[in-house]
């Protein structure tokens, strides 16, 4: 169970914050990598070299990637603590049906919101709230998705949250007011120490978003 | 929860890979089960509506009260409520995490890659996406090795997660093979997986799955057919 730990990752990437949380839920000490998505490390290409993609979690010397299966083989490793999936298959296979569809969704919907302008953004930021209230229907009245903790859905969603700001600023919309109870259940994810350390200051991803527009010379 | 008691069905077509998959699962596990055929051409049954109301996609998993979608997920629950050997996600998390990896691999990139053969416009583009194609089997060539260390399957000494993930599509390729002349699997460039292919589809939890290459073909054309057709009106 123990072992080295490292993650390399690129601090706005909501990815790399799900197994940061992931780590931090279950009290893991790791080394975290900052990389330089220019110029990525020979570790990065050497333990991902399908994707050349962060994060990478490496634990005793192995890479495991993509993070929500990053996220799934902590909780399978550190299974003596904090479980971020159900133990019933049922409420496993819903959680994991859940967490696809922010992977499906909300990334790509996201970054329409702040690349795009006129109909298209339009059209991005309707199925953008869309999405989040589909996600507001199963959080239902639970205090999370994983009911009285927080769970994958949880993990998997509120990296997303430290963006939000960004692309209403960009878009020109008001999530809180289209989906209250999501903004709600976010605030209550950021009490979380966990939460709190993993994600960046909003202030700091809307300077990266713009710095991203003037180098794809959008706008 | 109710184990194996209550009914199993599964919502699909014969013809998508991805239905297979759930039915491979319930195969290994001797899970009897009612098939239940969408004509999706002729629009989408209420069933399958009202059970996926999200994607409203196919295969969608029914047993008892429970309704299970995306064929992955699928078969994780399919291996966790049938918990009594054999096992098809692997044992250890380092295994289960590379072949989580693969198969979502083979659903992102290498099974759209291999369905932009059959979109391609003009010779270029064609030889470019069977360049794609034929690059992502060398990279599934080498993974094999490192999953089977030697065994049969990428699971090991049965198929397994991976096996159910990547062969599904065995069907398809063989068509594709048809269609461009090229046998993608090939002793040259992928030695143990041409090898694979043939022990996978004689495997019994899948031979009366795997739908026929002709069969498939002349479907194949059908859609291209309507597919074209649509394009350009």
């Amino acid at each position: 169970m123990e072992g080295a730990v490292v993650l390399l990752d690129f601090w706005p990437s909501m990815f790399g914050m799900r197994t940061r949380i992931a780590l931090a839920e279950k009290g893991i000490k790791y080394e975290y990598r900052e990389e330089d998505l220019r110029n990525k490390s020979d570790l990065l290409l050497q333990m991902n070299p399908v994707h050349k993609k962060i994060p990478v979690l490496i634990h005793n010397g192995k890479p495991v990637c993509e993070s929500l299966i990053q996220v799934q083989y902590i909780d399978e490793v550190w299974n003596d603590r904090a479980p971020l999936l159900p133990s019933d298959p049922y409420k496993r296979a819903i959680a994991r049906f859940w967490a696809d569809f922010v992977d499906k969704k909300i990334y790509d919907l996201g970054s329409k919101v702040w690349k795009t302008k006129g109909e298209e953004q339009e059209t991005a930021k309707k199925e953008f709230i869309e999405s989040l209230k589909l996600l507001e229907g199963e959080l239902g009245d639970k205090a999370y998705f994983g009911g009285e903790n927080l769970g994958f859905v949880d993990v998997a969603l509120i990296p997303f949250y430290s963006w939000f700001y960004a692309y209403e600023k960009c878009g020109n919309f008001s999530i809180e007011a289209e989906c209250p109870k999501l903004i709600a259940w976010a605030k209550r994810c950021m009490q979380k120490e966990s939460v709190a350390k993993s994600l960046p200051d909003k202030e700091k991803v809307y300077e990266f978003v713009l710095h991203l527009k003037k180098v794809y010379g959008i706008e | 929860m109710a184990k194996s008691d209550g009914e199993v069905k599964v919502l699909g077509t014969w013809s998508s890979p991805f239905v297979m998959r759930a039915r491979i699962a319930l195969n290994i596990k001797s899970v009897n089960y009612e098939f239940l055929q969408e004509r999706l051409w002729e629009g989408k049954s209420d069933l399958l509506l009202q059970s996926n109301p999200v994607h409203k996609k196919v295969p969608v998993l029914i047993h008892g009260h429970n309704t299970i979608c995306e064929s992955l997920i699928i078969v994780q629950y399919i291996d966790e409520v049938w918990s009594s050997a054999p096992s098809i996600l692997p044992f250890e998390p380092h295994e289960r995490a590379e072949a989580r990896f693969w198969a979502a691999h083979l659903d992102e990139k290498w099974f759209p890659s291999m369905r932009a053969i059959g979109m391609a416009e003009g010779e270029d583009a064609r030889r470019a996406a069977i360049g794609q194609v034929e690059e992502g089997l060398v990279l599934l060539e080498e993974a094999f090795g490192e999953c089977s260390k030697g065994r049969p399957f990428f699971g090991g000494d049965r198929i397994g997660y991976l096996d159910i993930a990547f062969g599904c599509f065995l069907g398809w390729l063989r068509v594709t093979e048809k269609m461009t002349g090229i046998r993608l699997l090939n002793e040259t460039n992928t030695p143990h997986l041409l090898k694979w292919a043939h022990r996978f589809c004689s495997d019994d939890a899948v031979k009366d799955v795997m739908p026929e290459t002709e069969k498939l073909a002349e479907f194949a054309k059908m859609i291209m057919g309507r597919m074209r057709g649509a394009g350009k009106s």
